[in-house]
């Protein structure tokens, strides 16, 4: 019989948004945190160059233009007014998190230093403005870390190594989670008034990405098989600057502090693409343009690279040619000591895997897969909403990366993600807390943890032969290829077809380790399976959308649509097909329009 | 520079402390056979057992870059995170990989980490001042005083460090050097106000003083973090009751 445990509010996942929602959650109801990683490891410690907030330390700076950002950088998918209440929100949560010990770099008069960021503008000259608060590159780092710390503090009650398995639903309201306690093999039936979905991303699906290992989908996964519907999937982020050929990511901070892309060359060759900005285009922007450069023969040694110059010479020459200057007036004048100071990881992260320094060479980067705009559709209340109708399914609630508001629409500002974590698992917090006040505990059903173990079941009973490596390196390559920075009908159909006989496969897959203690043998395969039906989901909502908007690039549909097209998809898994529909997008402000950089 | 074109592919010979606690009496090691690139991470080595080889060799990871702090790991007799050193680092191709010393294995490569957790949590890891600025933004803090403890901000609890320490596989009691990491990380910001109570922590018997300044937790830190000198540094701070 499986362990019981019973929380006003359970949250599952322990990165930024989860430990926010932990944090505030806990001050108004009996709370339990519950991640298939201790906290410290969440994805959301990857993150480096900083968070968006208009504190207007360096120069004017406005909520209202970070919310004009963040609606043009959508492609004017995202809803107006949830990125209007995180464009506001944003400054507030940024003093928070400085008064709980976050460890900011600063400016000279003992502020919260602010740097340039891709897409973030003066609204009225329309040139980069710095706000993007940082702390070096690794301000994602420094969150988690505060907020751990800060949970220490308030003594949040956290269940580390227990991998959810399923989410479970009675009279139509959420009333627990089901999830395997790594140490020990055992499941564990959490049951509660209000769950916090905060379980990260999918970038696992493709072959080259900036994500940990760790993020395969699983809230989203296991809602669709819960029959909950899955949100603008086929949105998914191409960051620009991954290191060549390992994907890991090199921060747009590197841009933000004066860094160019050049080809083969030596041309900076997004002057053509983006007149304007240039290098502080919007991500989707950039890593189509790098994807045209590399077609076109131009990549380094013709191959399928570019380059990021950061080298001080290179950053104070383009720096002058763009009329840059320092906040004081005088000319920019980067120094190798500097960008060591602003950009340690990276100079780190070179160093280590490429042997390359970049403040004296420049970098081999190519876009890769970084972040899901779609998810588990929510209002700007971090509350899960089930249909077009936007109806709310009591107690359930997702925040961050697993969620979609949607605040990024078709494509996300960087700084953006930092920003999105904070507020949203913050007001999910907030709000399952206030909900599990007044709600009574729903029923368990009979045997809460049935579905669950009949998952784990059929993989360990499989006769099979297949290898969870085979079948999911197979899915990784269709999807970077066919399902990536550029799409076509025929690709999306080769690749579903693919993905349908690797879901064939998945059911002969064989498992070496039949122990209980710390089996991720079996874990790695149940992910698997998550990610299979998100490739799956990715690719028939990418199929349908027969337009380009944002990260969702068709060659055989080159232009944005918005006759057709100004609409969240929906899509539900329904006896392993995928079916859609569609909502619209709130529109407060902003009229949709050509999008330029 | 070209990178990571050539095949070069190299005959690897990984040889893996095994222990599985529901087979086996005591922990015995298993040799496997492979090829690699000269700069596959040794992670990048143990996928490749656990995919295509033995499924059931256990060992934490996640972000495969050197900032999750997951991999920590002994490999070839010192502590590394398995992501953040490449096969041509070692100038070997037979490495012997085992578990951190110090903690109880609880599979193959897989540590408990909660004694780790506790001794970090002992040392009141979180800022200490109620005092929020009346205007509502931000403490001021100067670049100076922030660069003070940059270098203890960089810590991410792996691991590498405490169980590197003699002091503390002698006695498991030791807060060991990530706890004192932390505690100088908030000793030393200017914003805090906590720094008497953790020195009185770190002052016990079981605090800094155990320390004996062999370097191993320097030496082993996957972020170059100087720990003896903040070990030093804290040490100086009870001693002299001074925070500069």
């Amino acid at each position: 019989m499986p362990q019981n445990h019973e929380y006003e509010v359970l949250i599952v996942g322990a990165g930024g948004a989860g430990l926010m929602a932990g944090l505030y959650a806990s001050r108004g109801a009996k709370t339990a945190v519950l991640s298939k990683l201790y906290p410290t490891r969440s994805h959301t410690g990857a993150a480096q160059g900083g968070i968006g907030a208009a504190l207007g330390n360096l120069e004017e700076d406005h909520a209202e233009w970070h919310t004009f950002d963040t609606v043009k950088g959508s492609d004017y998918l995202g809803d107006q007014d949830a990125i209007e209440f995180m464009c506001q929100e944003a400054i507030k949560v940024v003093y928070e998190l400085e008064h709980m010990g976050l460890p900011f770099s600063r400016l000279a008069d003992g502020k919260i230093a602010q740097r340039r960021f891709g897409g973030h503008t003066n609204n009225v000259t329309k040139k980069a403005v710095q706000r993007s608060c940082y702390a070096a590159d690794r301000t994602g780092h420094m969150i988690l870390q505060t907020l751990y710390q800060q949970c220490i503090k308030n003594n949040v009650t956290f269940y580390d190594e227990y991998q959810v398995i399923d989410l479970l639903l009675e009279n139509g309201a959420a009333t627990g989670v089901v999830a395997m306690q790594l140490a020990t093999g055992e499941l564990h039936v959490f049951q509660a008034r209000a769950v916090v979905f905060a379980t990260g991303g999918h970038g696992r699906v493709w072959s080259l990405t900036s994500n940990a290992y760790a993020y395969t989908g699983d809230g989203v996964a296991i809602t669709l098989r819960r029959g909950l519907p899955a949100e603008d999937m086929e949105f998914f982020q191409f960051h620009p600057t991954g290191i060549y050929k390992l994907g890991i990511l090199i921060t747009e901070g590197v841009r933000g502090e004066g860094g160019i892309l050049l080809n083969k060359n030596g041309e900076r060759f997004m002057e053509g693409y983006a007149p304007t900005v240039k290098d502080l285009a919007s991500r989707d922007v950039i890593s189509r343009a790098m994807h045209q450069q590399i077609r076109q023969g131009l990549g380094i040694d013709g191959r399928d690279y570019l380059h990021l110059d950061v080298r001080p010479e290179t950053v104070n020459k383009y720096a002058a040619l763009d009329g840059r200057v320092r906040s004081d007036g005088g000319p920019i004048q980067a120094t190798a000591e500097e960008l060591l100071a602003k950009l340690p990881d990276i100079v780190d992260f070179c160093r280590t895997y490429l042997g390359v320094d970049p403040v004296k060479e420049p970098m081999p980067v190519q876009p890769t897969a970084h972040y899901a705009m779609g998810g588990i559709p929510t209002n700007m209340f971090g509350e899960v909403v089930v249909d077009r109708d936007n109806t709310v399914m009591p107690g359930l609630y997702a925040a961050g990366e697993c969620a979609c508001v949607s605040v990024h629409g078709a494509n996300r500002l960087g700084t953006n993600s930092l920003v999105d974590i904070t507020v949203f698992g913050k007001h999910a917090g907030m709000r399952a807390a206030e909900f599990a006040s007044g709600a009574a505990f729903q029923p368990l059903p009979a045997d809460p943890a049935e579905f669950a173990r009949a998952q784990f079941d059929r993989l360990l009973n499989s006769a099979g032969r297949e290898r969870v490596t085979d079948i999911s390196n197979d899915m990784k390559r269709v999807m970077m290829d066919e399902v990536g920075v550029f799409r076509t009908q025929s690709g999306m159909e080769a690749a579903l077809k693919k993905i349908g006989e690797l879901q064939e496969r998945y059911l002969q897959v064989k498992i070496d380790d039949h122990g209980k203690v710390f089996n991720t043998d079996l874990l790695n395969a149940w992910e698997l399976g998550n990610l299979l039906e998100i490739a799956k989901v990715t690719a028939a909502a990418a199929l349908a959308r027969q337009e380009s908007r944002g990260g969702h690039a068709r060659e055989d549909f080159p232009t944005r649509d918005d006759q057709q097209w100004l609409k969240h998809s929906l899509a539900w898994l329904e006896d392993g097909k995928v079916r859609l529909d569609y909502k619209p997008v709130v529109i407060t402000n902003y009229q949709p329009k050509e999008r330029v950089y | 520079m070209i990178p990571r074109l050539e095949k070069t592919m190299q005959d690897v010979s990984l040889k893996i402390l095994r222990y599985n606690p529901e087979a086996d009496a005591k922990p015995h090691y298993e040799t496997y056979a492979l090829q690699a690139e000269p700069t596959d991470r040794i992670l990048d080595l143990l996928e490749q057992v656990k995919g295509y080889q033995d499924g059931s060799l256990t060992f934490r990871r996640s972000c495969a870059h050197g900032v999750c702090g997951s991999d920590a790991m002994r490999i070839n007799g010192r502590n590394m995170l398995a992501c953040k050193v490449l096969l041509k680092d070692l100038a070997a191709t037979k490495i012997t990989i085992e578990p951190l010393l110090g903690l109880k294995v609880m599979k193959d490569l897989v540590v408990d980490m909660e004694p780790f957790f506790e001794s970090y949590r002992s040392v009141l890891p979180y800022l200490i001042n109620d005092a929020v600025p009346a205007d509502g933004k931000e403490y001021l803090q100067s670049p100076d005083q922030r660069e003070r403890f940059d270098d203890t901000t960089k810590c991410i609890l792996c691991a590498a460090c405490t169980t590197a320490c003699p002091s503390f596989w002698s006695d498991g009691r030791f807060v060991g050097p990530a706890a004192v990491v932390n505690a100088h990380r908030f000793i030393f910001d200017s914003r805090d106000q906590g720094a008497a109570q953790r020195l009185e922590i770190l002052n016990e018997q079981m605090g800094v003083w155990r320390c004996r300044t062999a370097f191993n937790c320097t030496e082993a830190c996957p972020r170059d973090i100087h720990v003896t000198q903040a070990i030093a540094e804290v040490k100086r701070a009870i001693t002299t009751g001074r925070l500069d």
